[in-house]
């Protein structure tokens, strides 16, 4: 119930040789946690979503980070030409890990060993984006800070390959909960792919709560994929801070399977002409899954660009919560920003609760947004009847294609191919959509 | 194979079709012709099964079931298969699903196992050729972005995939220029045989210079008012609906 409980284990990560500004930075962090506490749902920003089911577990700190081979070979992405980091429980296990070969310039390391290294580039950006109080589970990650990726890409640096970088749950005889931080430093002229992919054992019931910061310098382009396929009893808490100059481009495809409870949180900044934030998202509930995403993209200055399409699939008595924010500062002008949230639900017991939010204080802009939430085209439906094709069979393929709208988007083959199959495959068994979907590749 | 008897029907309360009879016979193609707001629509409407019509009066049975008790689903694997006037779009389904998916469902009504996938590539392109299609389009969402021709040719492959017993074609010509029209046509005539039936609703000849009829029916008024070979299309043709008005109402 008190946060106490959840800051007891900091000692143990107390680890010898931790840089003066690192523990100082968890100290105040963990303050900062004990002065927030935990959410309530009387604070705007939490009110559909209770944390409370968080709040009152009890969670350990992983002891140890084995895996056996075949486990992660039947849970992670068939991604191998990558550069590949693989965390058990929140733990770096390098038996797993296969970095690779880099290009000059760049960094490709777990946390842990960037802090031994004495990389500098943390001492400047860890918790640079996050400030002290965005929120109680921000300023947790950070008194615990200590794993996670270090993705430096130095001037005109480009990675070729993807960054993929795996956290696996594990079902275990108690929950745990891990904490990992995502540091992105891309300077000017910089290009590279991260694959964050999120998945649990079944049943795994921990905690993850992740926070990553990305700061792009001028003309550099970051792909973010985040693919969340915890087990139905994982808590999984996050948020992504990102910081843009001129010409930069950031895309995100935030794609959420999995979970018990999800928030997720991202935020752009967009400080410089010609800056574009892509915010490209999924997210799929069944049974009693609870999904939160909140989005903010700050147009702070002139000729910046925002696209942004989310999109949610809800069964059972899942529930959705979209918020997405558009801030267009006072003279920033010429600015365009367009946001879409467009919802399915299934079930009747299913619910969304979607919000968009536009604040302009600029006159010479192009802004659209728009939310719906809405039952499928019963003209396709009839389309697909009238081949043979049973109501329910017709219904789960136009399900699928929703999906397939946002995934349309995505380059990655591994990736697509992976969301199809797990949406197809959750879906409820009359869709009977599994044989259809395997034989896709013509 | 088909056989209608005193077919009436209404739309929102007002009778479009009043008493229309017709027998199909396997191997037969017949084509039905009428001026606007004959019935022509509503008469394939019904026989797909859309939501809307109602039928009042008369029977429609297909290789001796009652087709009017059957979902839209059952009567395309019963072998009725409806080649649509204005194909719908539907974004997010591949069109290799929609072939896989309808050919199965076929299959599982007759009870046979599901259709290998090599042994269904091999099917489906042989297919795709034959219509000049590109095996790319497999992966493209059904008739997303098409032009009219190329929806109509998409309606012929799955015909030739799903193989009917009876073919309706809706104004299977509309808004096709010459060389698709041969294609579309090509593909109609090659399901042609002795065990299956075509039935094909047009406002124009045109077409039947292409896919040659058995027997031209005209529908006037919700009725047919004149049946014959194909001669009669070309009479229709030349002097238009009027005379057929005049000497049914003498």
């Amino acid at each position: 119930m008190s946060t106490e409980t959840f800051l007891q284990h900091l000692q143990e990560r107390v680890e010898q040789g931790a840089p003066e500004w690192l523990t100082s930075r968890r100290q105040s962090a963990a303050e900062s946690f004990a002065r927030q506490g935990f959410p309530s749902p009387r604070q705007e920003a939490w009110k559909y979503t209770d944390v409370s089911r968080i709040a009152e577990s009890r969670f350990t700190l992983a002891s140890d980070a084995a895996l056996s081979e075949a486990r992660l070979a039947a849970l992670r992405l068939q991604v191998d030409d990558a550069h590949r980091l693989v965390f058990v429980d929140g733990l770096f296990s390098a038996e797993h890990s296969d970095i690779g070969e880099l290009p000059a310039g760049v960094v490709v390391e777990p946390l842990s060993q960037a802090l031994m290294q004495g990389r500098e580039v943390l001492g400047s950006q860890l918790g640079r984006l996050t400030g002290e109080d965005f929120s109680p589970f921000a300023a947790l990650n950070t008194a615990f800070a200590h794993e996670g990726v270090l993705l430096h890409l130095g001037r005109n640096a480009v990675l070729e390959k993807p960054v993929y970088a795996i956290f696996v749950s594990r079902t275990g005889e108690s929950a745990v909960m891990s904490h990992p931080r995502l540091l992105i430093r891309a300077e000017q002229g910089s290009e590279a792919s991260l694959i964050e992919h999120h998945i649990g054992e079944h049943e795994a019931a921990n905690f993850t709560n992740v926070v990553g910061e990305a700061s792009l310098d001028a003309n550099a382009r970051v792909r973010h994929y985040k693919l969340q396929e915890a087990s139905q009893s994982e808590y999984h808490v996050s948020s992504m801070h990102i910081d843009q100059q001129r010409d930069s481009l950031y895309a995100s495809y935030n794609l959420n399977l999995g979970g018990a409870l999800v928030r997720n949180d991202l935020i752009s900044e967009l400080n410089d002409e010609n800056a574009t934030t892509e915010f490209w998202g999924l997210f799929f509930g069944q049974e009693r899954q609870h999904i939160d995403n909140h989005t903010q993209v700050n147009h702070n200055a002139p000729r910046t660009y925002s696209n942004e399409s989310y999109k949610g699939i809800l069964g059972g008595r899942a529930r959705g919560v979209f918020n997405g924010r558009v801030y267009i500062k006072r003279d920033a002008q010429q600015v365009r920003g367009y946001q879409n949230n467009a919802n399915l639900l299934l079930s009747d017991r299913a619910e969304i609760d979607t919000k968009p939010e536009l604040e302009i204080y600029a006159d010479d802009v192009l802004c659209s947004h728009g939310a719906t939430t809405g039952q499928l085209d019963e003209n396709a439906i009839f389309a697909l009847r009238a081949r043979g094709i049973s109501q329910e069979m017709a219904r789960g393929l136009l399900t699928l294609a929703f999906a397939t709208e946002v995934m349309e988007q995505i380059p990655l083959a591994e990736i697509t191919e992976r969301v199809e199959r797990t949406v197809a495959g959750k879906l409820p068994d009359r869709f009977n959509l599994m044989g259809v979907v395997e034989d896709s590749d013509a | 194979m088909l056989e209608i008897r005193d077919l009436h029907a209404t739309v929102e309360g007002t009778e479009i079709l009043k008493g229309i009879n017709l027998t199909i016979n396997p191997g037969e193609v017949h084509a039905i012709m009428g001026p606007n707001g004959a019935g022509k629509s509503t008469l394939s409407s019904v026989l797909a099964g859309r939501d809307g019509y109602e039928v009042t009066q008369g029977t429609i049975t297909f290789e001796g079931q009652d087709l009017l008790e059957m979902e839209v689903e059952d009567r395309a694997r019963a072998g009725m298969l409806m080649g649509f006037q204005y194909p719908v779009e539907i974004p997010g389904v591949k069109n290799i699903y929609l072939l896989k998916s309808a050919l199965n469902a076929q299959r599982e009504a007759r009870g046979e196992e599901e259709i290998p996938s090599p042994e269904f590539m091999k099917l489906v392109k042989e297919k795709l050729e034959f219509m000049r299609m590109d095996t790319s389009f497999l992966q493209r969402a059904v008739n997303e972005g098409f032009s009219g021709g190329e929806k109509k040719r998409n309606e012929i492959l799955q015909m030739l995939v799903l193989q009917p017993k009876l073919a309706l074609l809706d104004e299977i010509d509309s808004g096709l220029d010459i060389d698709a029209m041969k294609t579309v046509s090509h593909g109609v005539n090659s399901l042609r045989s002795e065990n299956r039936s075509i039935l094909l609703v047009t406002h124009y000849q045109r077409i039947l210079n292409h896919i040659e009829p058995d027997q031209v029916h005209v529908l006037i008024d919700g009725r047919i008012a004149r049946s014959g070979d194909k001669q009669l299309a070309l009479r229709v043709e030349d002097e238009g609906y009027e005379w057929i008005h005049q000497e049914s109402a003498a």
